[in-house]
C-alpha cells in the first residue's frame, strides 16, 4: 500500500517536473530559434563569471533563459493595481497553470514497466475515461486568464480577458469535436487504451497510428489547439499593439512569469495530446513488448526494461517534435483579425469538426464497431 | 472513496455554497459556485460515476459558468447593496425558509439508517449505461429536451440580431463607462 502511493507519487512528479522543464526548454528555444528564423544573434550575452568563454564553449544563451531571467523575475516588485481584487489577481495566473499541469496526469508516457514481480503502469493516474478528464480539465482552463484580465482594474486587461475567454471556449468546442471523433474511431475512452491500439501495423509495415485513419481530427486538434495556447497567429487577447499586453498587462515579476510558463506548459501539452491520440504516444514502430519485429521478419529481441525506455525516450521525441512544429508556426504566420479568427472557429472549424465526426460514425457504424 | 475524504469534500461543497449566498460581489459568487461545482464533479468521480463527475465539470464549469461570467462583465453587475430592508420580502422569504429547514429536517429525521455497504453493479456510472439511458430508456424526454435547446437557440440568435440596430442608437444611462464592478473602500 505504502509504495504503491509512493510509486504514484514519484510518477506523479516525474510528469510535472518534465513538462517543466521542457516549458522552460521551449521558451530558450523560442528566442534562440526565433533569432534563427529572423537571422539575428539572439540571447548571448549571461555567463557566469564568463566560466564558459574561457573553456570555449559557444554562449548559446541558456544562462540568460534558464538562470539569469528567472532570478530577473522572481526578485522584481510584485506589483497590484490600485482598486484591484487582491486576492483573485494572486490567485489568477496559479488558477491558469493548475488546469494544464494536473491534465498530464492521465497521459500515458509509456505502456508498462515491470520491477521484479510489479507492473507499474507510466502513467500518473488512470481513470477510465480518461479522455473526457482531459476535456474537463481544458474547460477550467479558462478561469485563470478570464479573472486575470477581470482582477487588475485595468481596461486594457479586461478587454484581454474578455477575449481569451470568447477565444478560449470557441476553440475548446473544436477540440471537443476532434476528440470525440477520434473516440469514436478508436472505441475507447481512455488514453492507454488508445495507445495500446496504435500498437501493431497495416500490410506488414505501415504503424497503425491514429493519423492514418483520423488524419481531420488531427489538423483540427492541432489548429485549436495552438489556438487555446493563445499565440501568434491566435495571440487576439494578448495584441501587444492594440491591449499592451491583454489579461497580464498589470502583472509584474513572478506572477507574470506563471503566465508565461502557461502559455509554454500549454504548447506542451497539446503536443502531448497529438501524440497520443493521433502518433502512437510511446508506441515506437515495430517495437512489441518482446521486442522488435522488422517489416523484412528480422527480429531482435529486448528485455522489458529497454522496451519501456524506449517508449518513454520515443514518446518525449514526438513531443518535442510538436513543440517544435507550433514555434516554427508561431514564428512563421502573421496575426488574425478578430473577426478571422471567429471566422476560422465557427465557420470553418467547428463544421468540419461536426461533417468529420458524422463520417466517423458511419464508417465505424458501417465496418462494425471495434 | 474514503469517508474522511468524502467528509472534506463535502465540507468544501457546503463552504461554496455557502459563499454563493454570502459574497456580495458577483463574480466571487460565481467562483465560490464554481468551486461548489467542481466539488461535486469530484465527488460523483469518487463514488464510482466518471463519467457523470467529468461531463458535470465540462458541462457546468467549463461551460455554463463561463456564460454566466459573460454575463456579470457584459451586464455590468456592480456590488448587491445591503438586503432591500422591504417588510413584505422579509416575511415571505422567512416563510419560505422555514418550509424549507421544516422540509429538510423531516427529510433527515425520517431517513433510513444505513445498513450496510451497498454493492454497485458493474456497469454503473459507465458511459454504456449513461448512453443506453439516454438513447433507449429516455429517448423521447431526452429528443424534447434538445428541441427545447434549439429553440431557445434560435431565439438567442434572433434577440441579437434584432437589437443590433437598436444598441447602435441608444443613449448611454448613467454609470455606463463603469467596466468593471468596484469595491467602494478599497
Amino acid at each position: 500500500m505504502a509504495i504503491d502511493l509512493l510509486i504514484s507519487a514519484i510518477k506523479a512528479i516525474v510528469v510535472v517536473l518534465m513538462v517543466l522543464n521542457l516549458s522552460g526548454l521551449l521558451l530558450w528555444f523560442e528566442r534562440k530559434g526565433s533569432a534563427l528564423i529572423q537571422d539575428r544573434i539572439g540571447a548571448n550575452r549571461a555567463a557566469i563569471f564568463g566560466v564558459g568563454r574561457r573553456l570555449g564553449l559557444p554562449n548559446v544563451g541558456l544562462m540568460n533563459t534558464l538562470l539569469a531571467d528567472p532570478i530577473k523575475l522572481f526578485t522584481k516588485e510584485d506589483f497590484v493595481p490600485n482598486g484591484a481584487d487582491r486576492f483573485l489577481h494572486s490567485l489568477a495566473p496559479f488558477l491558469a497553470l493548475f488546469p494544464v499541469l494536473i491534465t498530464f496526469a492521465v497521459v500515458p508516457i509509456g505502456d508498462v514497466l515491470e520491477i521484479g514481480t510489479r507492473r507499474i503502469n507510466l502513467e500518473a493516474a488512470n481513470p477510465g475515461v480518461s479522455a473526457l478528464y482531459v476535456m474537463a480539465t481544458l474547460g477550467i482552463g479558462v478561469y485563470g486568464v478570464a479573472l486575470g484580465g477581470w482582477a487588475s482594474n485595468n481596461r486594457w486587461a479586461l478587454l484581454g480577458g474578455i477575449r481569451a475567454t470568447a477565444q478560449m471556449i470557441s476553440y475548446e468546442l473544436t477540440i471537443g469535436l476532434a476528440i470525440i471523433a477520434t473516440v469514436v474511431a478508436y472505441g475507447t475512452l481512455n488514453l492507454q487504451q488508445m495507445c495500446h491500439l496504435q500498437g501493431g501495423v497495416w500490410f506488414g509495415w505501415l504503424p497503425r497510428w491514429g493519423i492514418l485513419i483520423q488524419p481531420v481530427s488531427f489538423i483540427l486538434l492541432l489548429t485549436a489547439g495552438m489556438a487555446e495556447s493563445k499565440r501568434v497567429p491566435f495571440d487576439l487577447p494578448e495584441g501587444e499593439s492594440e491591449l499592451i499586453a491583454g489579461y497580464f498587462t498589470e502583472y509584474s515579476g513572478g506572477k507574470q512569469a506563471v503566465f508565461m510558463m502557461t502559455d509554454f506548459a500549454e504548447i506542451v501539452l497539446v503536443s502531448v495530446l497529438v501524440t497520443t491520440f493521433f502518433f502512437g504516444g510511446w508506441q515506437v514502430p515495430w517495437l512489441y513488448p518482446n521486442g522488435f519485429h522488422f517489416p523484412g521478419g528480422a527480429h531482435l529481441g529486448l528485455p522489458n526494461i529497454v522496451v519501456a525506455i524506449l517508449g518513454i525516450i520515443a514518446f518525449w521525441l514526438k513531443t518535442v517534435f510538436f513543440c517544435w512544429i507550433q514555434i516554427l508556426i508561431r514564428w512563421t504566420l502573421p496575426r488574425f483579425r478578430y473577426d478571422q479568427l471567429m471566422r476560422l472557429g465557427w465557420k470553418g472549424l467547428v463544421p468540419l469538426g461536426l461533417a468529420n465526426l458524422v463520417v466517423t460514425a458511419f464508417v465505424v457504424v458501417a465496418v462494425g464497431a471495434k | 472513496m474514503p469517508l474522511w475524504l468524502f467528509i472534506f469534500l463535502a465540507v468544501i461543497a457546503i463552504c461554496g455554497a455557502f459563499g454563493v449566498i454570502l459574497q456580495r460581489n458577483p463574480v466571487h459568487c460565481l467562483l465560490a459556485l464554481a468551486l461548489t461545482l467542481i466539488d461535486v464533479g469530484v465527488l460523483f468521480v469518487g463514488l464510482g460515476a466518471e463519467t457523470l463527475g467529468f461531463l458535470q465539470i465540462i458541462i457546468y464549469v467549463g461551460a455554463i459558468m463561463v456564460l454566466f461570467l459573460f454575463v456579470i462583465w457584459l451586464l455590468n453587475l456592480q456590488i448587491e447593496p445591503a438586503p432591500n430592508a422591504h417588510l413584505a420580502l422579509k416575511f415571505f422569504g422567512s416563510i419560505g425558509a422555514a418550509a424549507l429547514a421544516a422540509e429538510l429536517s423531516v427529510f433527515f429525521f425520517n431517513a433510513q439508517p444505513v445498513s450496510g455497504v451497498a454493492t454497485i453493479p458493474g456497469t454503473y456510472g459507465s458511459v454504456e449505461s449513461l448512453a443506453r439511458m439516454l438513447f433507449s430508456d429516455y429517448l423521447v424526454a431526452f429528443e424534447v429536451t434538445s428541441i427545447l435547446l434549439l429553440a431557445a437557440v434560435a431565439g438567442a440568435i434572433a434577440l441579437a440580431r434584432r437589437m443590433t440596430g437598436a444598441a447602435l442608437t441608444r443613449t448611454p444611462v448613467e454609470g455606463e463607462g463603469v467596466v468593471r464592478a468596484r469595491e467602494s473602500g478599497s
